[in-house]
């Protein structure tokens, strides 16, 4: 009956607890996997699914069979559907700059011209690519569509022209968003927002439970260590996080199909400082709410700059340098780097160094805050 | 008057919440083997006063040890003697009866862990309710939940705010005889109440109203020095005679009970010729003993001035 300062028995005791209130309180049980599944669905497919019949404008300054069949070519194709002949240059900027139209498709002057001679005329696709997720395939799409359609017309002394790269040079010009993020950037980067919201949220509200309930009265009056409730607190809910993780790399794997070049034990490694990060905000947080909705508020508060000035919603070198300060304290801005850089880049455990230490650093502070924070009296 | 080592012996606590004293200067003796009743009325500084015992709080004022160790400072060797019950119910409602006992006695290193929560169900008569939630558990069965997680430990101390709230009194009267079979095993318990029929089955009691300590002792040692003299009177028109009453000097309290009206007062001359012209047919009087409650509701009422 001695009260050493740490007890795993103890420990121990209180993690059986915990799973034992978190099987039998479904709501937030569902909440676990409902929250990755919803996001994975909004996120996955709603969001990022690959965009059809974009509104385009097409600005062609000469007439000529050639740039009719173009023309044509993009009006039967899945991708575009062109809404506006444009007429001039001031014109589509205006168009663009309005976001009333994704792309514009310039044919310049002395393009017939310029084919027929074998020079490999320019195309010239300019893209609102701040919605890179809604440009990737399209651009893709448009060199096979333009080659091929011309490819009709290249007949008798032209058919030269059908060797080589093709008659045509499609130029892509993304506007606004240099990095164009592509659609395999979102899910990995799923990871990070699903386990920011719910392991911030879960312990903050678990520990804020039990002043609500007043099962704290109880459990204060026990010898109980404040570090044992916390880490009590802690590892149930890495176990969750983990069945999370499990659950987006399925989906990754199977649903998006995105390529894993990178090690998924490195990653769930990695993953580990991560979650923990997020664990130690959700009990700082708890011990400054007053009750279960403030929990939530606070967990709030912290979500939504993660979810912003991490780099997931928006490309990180394209916010000013205020918010990528802020950006680069967040442990999603480093977990994002590392989840893509794992899973898309095959990184290894070296090149993942730089985005690890930040992470331990913020878990660290944090961790020192609860426990300065936390208090063994209810005054 | 007794030998028995001393558990609780504070001094001069003070609790603030900001601008409000809500406890002032209460000092307590308890020793050990006695039931210790606590009372006053809402919101006096009962629940405080317990809590600041058992570490719960930090007192803002005030000295003394609890079971030999500083209320302040040794709180940390304080706690794993002490079984406290809280006014609410502060178990676990969504775990069962057993879990419950078994994550109590984890928490305090109860060796036999097993055995421990079988003894400790068994002793409650808790065995048939053990698979059941806290949460089902009626008002009388989750008072025993508590009761037992609170023994489970084998504490030396037991601080019991307010345990037989919406208890029915057979409950109460069952839990009573375990309070005090308990003691004769040599625990301490200190017990906060509002029933005077639980006051009187204290061994010593004390009295605080508004953060104040007004009057501690036996039993008999807090009416005797209270001072009332009490009338009880029957036959007649007792509302009318109540009314009549009131007021006249010498006349503190006039309380109907049942068919009875009781009156005193703490100037017994006065209270004497007061009552002089009504000592007619058909009311009968009678001197009676001070009940507890009279001397209460006379401290309670500010007259009992400075104990
Ligand atoms: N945490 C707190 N913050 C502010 N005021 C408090 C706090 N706890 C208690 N109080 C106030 O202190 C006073 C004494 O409260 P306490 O709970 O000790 O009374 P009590 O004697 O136990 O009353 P009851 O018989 O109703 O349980 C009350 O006025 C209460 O409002
Ligand atoms: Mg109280």
């Amino acid at each position: 009956m001695r009260s050493s300062w740490f007890s795993p028995a103890r420990l121990w005791a209180m993690v059986v607890k915990e799973f034992v209130q978190m099987r039998r309180d479904r709501l937030t049980f569902g909440m676990m996997i409902g929250i990755p599944l919803l996001q994975l669905i909004i996120f996955g497919y709603a969001i990022n699914s690959d965009p059809k019949h974009l509104p385009t404008a097409v600005l062609v300054t000469e007439q000529s069979p050639f740039a009719r069949r173009i023309l044509a070519a993009m009006q039967t194709s899945d991708y575009f559907r062109v809404t506006t002949v444009a007429r001039s240059e001031a014109q589509i900027e205006r168009l663009l700059a309005e976001g009333r139209v994704q792309f514009v498709v310039s044919v310049p002057a002395e393009f017939s011209r310029r084919l027929v001679r074998g020079q490999r005329p320019q195309v010239l696709l300019e893209a609102d690519a701040t919605d890179p997720a809604a440009v990737g395939n399209a651009v893709f799409a448009l060199g096979t569509l333009v080659n091929q359609a011309l490819e009709r017309d290249l007949a008798g002394p032209l058919v030269r022209l059908r060797a080589g790269p093709g008659p045509v040079e499609v130029i892509v010009h993304r506007r606004y968003n240099p990095e164009g993020l592509t659609q395999y950037n979102i899910v990995p980067g799923l990871m990070g927002v699903v386990l920011t919201m719910t392991m911030v949220v879960i312990t903050s509200l678990a520990v804020t439970r039990e002043r609500e309930r007043g099962t704290m009265e109880n459990l204060l009056t026990t010898p109980v260590r404040p570090l044992e409730v916390m880490l009590g607190k802690l590892l149930p809910y890495i176990l969750v996080g983990y069945v999370q993780m499990a659950l987006i790399v399925l989906a990754a794997r199977y649903l998006f199909r995105v390529p894993e070049v990178g090690s998924l034990v490195l990653l769930f490694a990695v993953s580990l400082l991560f979650i923990a990060a997020n664990l130690m905000v959700g009990i700082t947080f708890s011990t400054v709410a007053q009750n279960q909705l403030q929990a939530v508020q606070m967990s709030f508060l912290f979500f939504l700059p993660s979810i912003l000035l991490s780099g997931f919603m928006f490309p990180f070198r394209g916010m000013p340098d205020w918010a990528q300060t802020i950006g680069s304290a967040l442990p999603l801005t480093h977990y994002l780097r590392l989840v893509r850089g794992i899973l898309l880049k095959g990184n290894g455990l070296a090149q993942c160094w730089p985005e690890l230490w930040p992470i331990a650093l913020f878990m660290l502070v944090m961790m020192t805050v609860a426990l300065k924070r936390y208090r063994q009296t209810i005054d | 008057m007794n030998q028995a080592a001393v558990i609780i012996d504070v001094q001069g606590l003070v609790k603030r919440f900001g601008p409000h004293t809500v406890v002032d200067g209460v000092s307590l003796t308890v020793r050990q083997g006695e039931v210790f009743g606590f009372l006053g009325p809402n919101g006096a500084g009962k629940t405080t006063t317990i809590r600041m015992l058992c570490g719960l709080l930090t007192p803002d004022g005030g000295s003394g040890t609890c079971l030999g160790f500083d209320v302040i400072r040794g709180s940390r060797q304080i706690k794993p003697q002490v079984g406290y019950m809280a006014q609410r119910f502060s178990l676990y409602e969504d775990l069962t009866v057993e879990e419950n006992l078994n994550f109590i006695a984890a928490m305090y290193g109860v060796p036999q862990r097993r055995q421990a929560v079988a003894e400790t169900a068994e002793r409650l008569e808790l065995e048939p309710y053990r698979q059941h939630l806290a949460r089902n558990l009626s008002g009388g069965w989750k008072q025993r939940l508590a009761l037992a997680s609170c023994l489970i430990h084998r504490p030396k101390l037991l601080l019991l705010d307010e345990p037989t709230a919406g208890v029915d009194p057979k409950a109460r009267r069952e839990f009573w005889d375990r309070v005090h079979q308990l003691t004769a095993e040599g625990i301490t318990a200190l017990i906060s109440t509002h029933y005077m029929d639980e006051a009187e089955r204290c061994h010593r009691l004390a009295y605080i109203a508004a953060g104040r300590l007004l009057a501690e002792g036996t039993v008999e040692e807090v009416v005797e020095r209270q001072g009332l003299t009490t009338w009880a009177v029957t036959g007649g028109d007792l509302h009318e005679l109540t009314r009549r009453l009131q007021g006249l000097p010498g006349v503190e309290q006039v309380v109907a009970f049942g068919n009875s009206l009781h009156v005193s007062g703490r100037d017994a001359a006065a209270l004497g010729r007061s009552i002089e012209p009504f000592r007619v047919a058909p009311h009968q009087w009678r001197q009676v003993a001070t009940s507890l409650e009279e001397v209460f509701i006379s401290l309670m009422s500010g007259e009992g001035g400075a104990s």
